[in-house]
């Protein structure tokens, strides 16, 4: 399993770059998945991350990608421009969240 | 993850006689043909033996100590169980009929994915462990030994095959090649070797009763958000039902159309359905999920999982059981439930309350498809009905491997597309029906890191899809099975762009005209609808 440093800690990742364990994550840890995305954490990424987080609080996943679209306003082609991997890939992955799986 | 070749490098593969024996041909992984291993923590969950972290791409598997024995020892058990797998063992007389029907070898011209081919990895232990002439003459006689290399071989290609059966359709003595994937992953198992895409969800749904693992709050979240749009797009506040005791029907789907698109759009299409029939149902927020991705592992999980479904009909009193459009889903319901988790004697025989139509045909499983319902509820012209809604669509249907081959549900759904649809173009003869090419990602093969076989395996589909969007200006797939839902779009995007994927029942939604309704401007994804008597362009 691949790792990921921060600060002085190791943490474990998946086969896609996303948290083995999602109790890991805190903002010092976005930053550093966020590297591995090559994306720079801007204040209009973390509204869409804290939205991720609190959704995840309260659901345990993620949520529909509508529904993401709707609840923050924002179009998928903006999500595409501030997480190039996309909804999944990208922003969940950097907020801490699972991938999906199933038939999805 | 492994990049995406471009389309004419997916084609250049040929057909040609290789260069060496298959048995001293040597499997080799390639990047995008593959999935990653499953993790232990998943296994863990579901008792699942041997259960660690490891990599396909590792040169130690980790397998368990006696993993030799193990394996020859689940053989001789399976053999005493099912009486098929030894049958399938012997009688095969390598024809070669089979060989050119797998999407698979036509979309990677590997000879190991020609499914008699596939079946002799396994024959050939078989032949060397339980036959005489395999223990006498050895290679002569087709065996060879079981070593660490047969067993990743193994790995590769049984998890290169969709258990989809075409290839059974045209065997003359009707070797069902999915039976022997089934039987290869089962083995598999035994070493704690499955993958992450099927082991994840496995877990998910042994634990919150979906693959998505989906709470119940996130289940009626979903649904709720499905009706604001619902709202929006006719005016009307639909009121589903979970959990209700009593009810005279529990309605299960699959948990993809709960949660992801295009899926969700089928799922707002039943809940319409159900509203203006006033159907006296409920959902379960425990039996979520009418797929089984236990399957893909092992009888006894898919057992397992699908007991739940039953548990939850005599919990909540039901009546019976109706089904969403979901695929390996029925091939369960079709030929295991009954045995596995029956006899669902607590339950009445299907009558349904509109038509008083009584479904023989699911007199012991006491579930029905959503097709037949609706195709019955058509037939007895119970819904009023607008197909000019849909007039901008020009579609064909994609006949699930499961609900056409594992229950040969054929005719329902094509009923109700040419009662909601005005423009409905059939793919080629040889490509639908009984004879249907797999979408190439079924069996929980619909991961990411394996886009390139899918894309490969998925060819000779949409090929067929091709055929009919420049023949018909075809835009819109439709299917009834979630995995189709969740993997074609990807496939058509790659080799037929312009082509749409949708359920049935979205069909039918967009042109079932509900009471009171406001007039329609938006169809069930809220994108407009073309004015009246504007046809699609072609």
């Amino acid at each position: 399993m691949a790792e990921l440093k921060v600060g002085d800690r190791i943490l474990l990742l998946d086969e896609d770059g996303f948290l083995d364990n999602a109790a890991d994550w805190d903002e010092e840890v976005a930053h550093v998945l966020a590297t591995t995305e090559e994306v720079e954490l801007t204040q209009e990424h973390w509204d869409i991350i804290n939205y991720l987080r609190e959704y995840y609080a309260e659901f345990g996943v993620a949520p529909m990608v509508r529904k993401m679209l709707k609840d923050t306003g924002k179009k998928q082609s903006e999500i595409y421009t501030l997480f190039p991997s996309g909804p999944g890939k990208g922003a969940c992955k950097i907020a801490g969240l699972p991938k999906p799986t199933g038939c999805v | 993850m492994a990049k995406l070749p471009k389309k004419d490098e997916l084609l250049q593969h040929k057909f040609d006689v290789p260069k060496t024996d298959w048995m001293d041909t040597p499997v080799e992984f390639k990047p995008g043909t593959y999935c990653y291993g499953a993790k232990a923590k998943n296994l863990e969950i579901v008792n699942f033996p041997n259960a660690r972290d490891w990599s396909p791409e590792d040169e130690d598997w980790k397998l368990p100590e006696d993993w030799k024995g193990t394996i020859i020892e689940g053989i001789s058990d399976y053999m005493s169980k099912y009486r098929s797998f030894r049958l399938f063992m012997d009688v095969c007389v390598r024809c070669g009929a089979c060989a050119d029907k797998c999407h698979f070898y036509m979309g990677t011209g590997d000879p190991k994915n020609m499914p008699v081919l596939r079946a002799e990895l396994m024959r050939s232990i078989y032949k060397r462990y339980f036959t005489t002439s395999g223990k006498v003459f050895g290679r002569l006689a087709g065996a060879r030994d079981l070593t660490e290399d047969v067993i990743k071989e193994w790995w590769y290609y049984f998890f290169q095959c969709t258990e989809c059966r075409r290839c059974s359709v045209f065997c003359p003595y009707g070797i069902d090649q999915a039976e022997i994937t089934i039987m290869g992953r089962e083995l598999l198992n035994l070493l704690g070797l499955n993958t992450d895409w099927i082991s994840g969800p496995v877990a998910n749904c042994y634990i919150k009763g979906n693959h998505v693992g989906m709470e119940p709050q996130a289940i009626m979240s979903n649904i709720e958000f499905m009706i604001d749009d619902i709202e929006t797009i006719t005016g009307k506040r639909i009121n589903p039902s979970f959990n209700r005791k009593g009810a005279e029907i529990l309605f299960v789907a699959p948990s993809g159309d709960l949660f992801a698109e295009p899926g969700i759009f089928t799922c707002m299409g039943y809940l319409m359905l159900f509203e203006q029939l006033g159907l006296d149902y409920t959902m379960s927020t425990y039996a979520s999920e009418g797929g089984n991705f236990g399957f893909f592992t092992s009888n006894e999980m898919a057992k397992r999982l699908n007991a739940k479904i039953y548990a939850e009909a005599k919990r909540l009193g039901v009546k019976w059981i109706l089904g969403g459009e979901c695929g390996h889903m029925w091939r369960l319901v079709n030929q295991y439930m009954d045995t596995w988790n029956g006899p669902a004697d607590f339950l009445e025989e299907p009558i349904s309350p509109i038509t008083g139509t009584k479904f023989e045909n699911a007199k012991s499983t006491k579930m029905v498809h959503i097709t037949e319902f609706t195709a019955d509820l058509i037939y007895h012209n119970k819904l009023k009905l607008d197909p000019s809604r849909n007039d901008h669509l020009r579609i064909t249907y994609h006949d699930s491997c499961n609900t056409s081959r594992g229950m040969g549900l054929l005719e329902e759904p094509r009923y109700i597309i040419n009662k909601v649809c005005n423009n409905f173009f059939e793919m080629p003869e040889e490509t639908i029906r009984e004879k249907t090419l797999c979408c190439g990602s079924g069996s929980g093969l619909n991961a990411g890191e394996n886009m390139e076989l899918r894309l490969r395996g998925g060819f000779p589909r949409a090929n067929a899809v091709k055929y009919v969007q420049e023949n018909h200006g075809v835009n819109v797939l439709a299917n009834i099975c979630a995995l189709d839902r969740a993997s074609f779009p990807s496939l058509m995007d790659y080799w037929v762009p312009g082509v749409e994927v949708m359920g049935v029942h979205e069909l039918v939604a967009n042109a079932l005209v509900m009471d009171g309704e406001i007039e329609r401007t938006l169809d069930l994804r809220c994108e407009p609808l073309p004015e009246k008597g504007v046809k699609s362009d072609v």
